[in-house]
């Protein structure tokens, strides 16, 4: 892997530079929370403000698959012509993303990139990306990347990883597109005798903060041999199936397919849609087999803590905490995931 | 690359009131283009989503045989908004198909074995499949008997009745329609499905039994099953669950890590046993 290091003050000069080329997003404050918003012109989004302690709100996820995205649009005159969407291939860059977001694309990779059903439209999308992503020095109080097999500098799925020394970023290069960037900018040099101690330091450091105390192997062992266990009886009784810890998850990727239409003119999309809603699982005949919210709970724990591990050799988790964060009742998976594992 | 959501073209060459109640309509289909013909490769088992532009797809069992050339057939049954907009669909008119979805029943292991088709209902669909698939003159000598039950409610109820009455001349299959209750007119079996099965099921050595139907019916025919000797290993079933991408990614149709859509519809008892029972 080759290491870089470019002064703070040639960050925006770098970052400015890569818009004749590129489409270039950027962590943003708008009302009380981050937003990933597109750089219009040089300097008009404070790099600083993305690399601060805090993660945007949202997640990466809907970049490569957007809240509501159309197959094809049709006319109700013209049975069986459809148009598929021009999906554009202007390359873009996503600038601060954190490594619990990054590491978010493994899982979506998992599930949007296989062999037998891959998807065009993730792919189209994630082809045209390059990921820009900086370490966290100081995570939140609500983070546990650690656990969940990543960290606060994870940098698996990223082109470029800053780790922020102070007075300057050291720029770890992973993959060709990340060089493109580098090599297409002045700004870098090679990093001084000391550097990579400095940054091995911050790394520990930040480690160190996150209280880890989950033991995802644990959990999983549990979960194996207890789907009917009577503590799904209970865990779920907060919850209010507002479907927020799945919007906001950058990992939770269920959708709906659905025809809209005005007039004569429709399109047939897919949506996201949430494992916390009754409707999600509704059979034609009335039954529902996830009924209840308990069964609804379960299924969010089980599908990212055992199935699909079981599947894809990974957690469905990133330990963001976005969900610890907005639920409106604080139901907290890591109160969750202890509760199994002394149990 | 292939995108997995976009629907073929066919044309509706066919349709077919199949029931008194006129709720059930069978509708064959031919390809519009040679190539998706070519491509839509199928053994009995799997299921396709049906796509009616401004209606949306819901998923229904393939129930031609792949021995029937250019012909792609569904019958359903009228519950809703969309089942109802296909049944208002007429000869002539285009439709979308995504498929084949799913896995097939596992024709290789029935080879030199007994077989043995239980159903009830209009799940008889992707068993009209099967039935007709090992029936077929080139695929008849690779099966030992072969034993159909299939049941209704009443006559009216029953699908493909042009077809039974022709299986039923012929003596290299042994097939047993029934009713649940008397009725004018019938002079066939009287009784439920689990019942004949008891009665006219082979021995369960060296034969797999295959169940489809409504979930009550499946529930007395497993025990009977048992009772027969027919190890969970060739018990053979076929699920229904809420679907809509049928490819294993929208995450709805999972029972435990497998999904009904990708790694179904088609299950062994044997492997049902293995998963929670959330269906
Ligand atoms: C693998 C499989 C094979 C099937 N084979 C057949 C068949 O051969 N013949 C037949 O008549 N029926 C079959 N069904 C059931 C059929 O899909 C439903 O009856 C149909 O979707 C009902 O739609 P509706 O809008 O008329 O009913 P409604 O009850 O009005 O449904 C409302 C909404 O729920 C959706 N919905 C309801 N049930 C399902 C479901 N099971 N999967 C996905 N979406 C659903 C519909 O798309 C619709 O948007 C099968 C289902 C599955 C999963
Ligand atoms: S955010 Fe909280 S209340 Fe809302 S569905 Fe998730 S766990 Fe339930
Ligand atoms: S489950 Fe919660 S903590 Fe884990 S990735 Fe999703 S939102 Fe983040
Ligand atoms: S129908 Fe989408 S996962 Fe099975």
């Amino acid at each position: 892997m080759k290491e870089k290091t470019i002064k703070k003050n040639e960050l925006a000069n770098f970052v400015a530079g890569l818009l004749s080329d590129y489409q270039v997003f950027a962590p943003a404050k708008e009302e009380e929370s981050l937003v990933l918003k597109e750089m219009q012109a040089e300097g008009d989004i404070d790099l600083d403000i993305g690399v601060g302690p805090v993660n945007t709100k949202k997640s990466i996820k809907e970049f490569f698959f957007p809240q509501k995205e159309r197959f094809f649009s049709y006319d109700l005159t013209k049975p069986g012509e459809m148009e598929e969407p021009v999906l554009s291939d202007k390359k873009r860059v996503i600038f601060g993303v954190r490594p619990c977001d990054v590491n978010s694309i493994s899982v979506f990779d998992a599930i949007f990139t296989s062999d037998q059903y891959p998807d065009p439209y993730y792919i189209k999308r994630r082809e045209r990306t390059t990921i820009v992503a900086i370490g966290c020095n100081k995570p939140e109080t609500t983070c546990f990347c650690v656990d969940t097999g990543g960290g606060p500098f994870s940098a698996d799925g990223s082109d470029l990883l800053l780790v922020d020394l102070g007075d300057e970023y050291l720029v770890q290069v992973l993959t060709e597109k990340g060089e493109t960037l580098v090599n297409g900018s002045s700004g870098f040099s090679e990093p001084k005798s000391g550097v990579l101690q400095k940054r091995d330091g911050i790394v520990e450091e930040a480690q160190k903060a996150i209280k880890s105390d989950i033991k995802i192997k644990k959990v999983k062992g549990w979960l194996d041999n207890n789907f009917d266990a009577p503590f799904w009886d209970t865990v779920h009784e907060k919850c209010i199936g507002c479907g927020t810890c799945t919007y906001l998850c950058p990992t939770c990727h269920c959708f709906d397919i659905l025809d809209e239409t005005k007039g004569e003119k429709g399109e047939r999309i897919r949506i996201w849609d949430s494992c916390m809603y009754p409707q999600f699982t509704l059979h034609a005949s009335g039954g529902n087999p996830r009924k209840s919210g308990k069964e609804r709970m379960r299924q969010r724990v089980m599908h990212k803590f055992k199935y699909f591990v079981d599947n894809n050799e990974m957690v469905a988790c990133t330990g963001c905490g976005r969900c610890v964060k907005y639920c409106p009742v604080n139901l907290d998976i890591r109160e969750v995931l202890k509760q199994i594992q002394v149990s | 690359m292939n995108n997995p959501y976009l629907p073929i073209k066919t044309r509706i060459e066919k349709v077919i009131m199949e029931t008194e109640d006129r709720n059930i309509k069978s509708f064959e289909l031919s390809f519009i283009n040679k190539e998706d013909e070519e491509k839509f490769q199928y053994l009995p088992g799997p299921f396709a989503e049906i796509s009616i532009p401004g209606k949306g797809e819901a998923p229904f069992g393939i129930a031609s045989s792949p021995t029937e050339k250019g012909v792609l057939k569904f019958s359903i049954n009228r519950t809703g908004l969309f089942t109802e907009a296909i049944h208002s669909l007429e000869e002539g008119d285009i439709i979308g198909v995504r498929g084949p979805l799913g896995n097939n029943y596992p024709i290789e292991k029935f080879e030199n074995k007994n077989v043995v088709i239980v159903s009830g209902g209009f799940a008889f669909t992707t068993l009209r499949s099967l039935t007709k698939y090992m029936i077929h003159e080139d695929n008849r000598s690779r099966f030992n008997n072969i034993t159909v039950i299939y049941g209704a409610r009443n006559p009216g109820l029953l699908l493909y009745k042009d077809e039974l009455k022709e299986w039923g001349k012929r003596d290299d299959i042994d097939l047993n329609v029934t009713v649940d209750a008397k009725a004018p007119g019938w002079d066939g079996r009287v009784g439920f499905v689990p019942t004949v099965t008891k009665e006219v099921a082979p021995a369960s050595e060296d034969s797999y039994v295959i169940v489809c139907g409504p979930p009550i019916m499946i529930k007395f025919t497993i025990p009977v099953l048992e009772e027969l000797g027919f190890p969970p290993e060739r018990i053979i079933l076929s699920l229904e669950m809420r679907m809509k991408c049928g490819i294993g990614i929208c995450g709805r149709c999972n029972i435990g890590e497998k999904y009904v859509c990708k790694d179904g519809p088609v299950f062994t008892l044997a492997q049902l046993n293995e998963l929670p029972g959330e269906y």
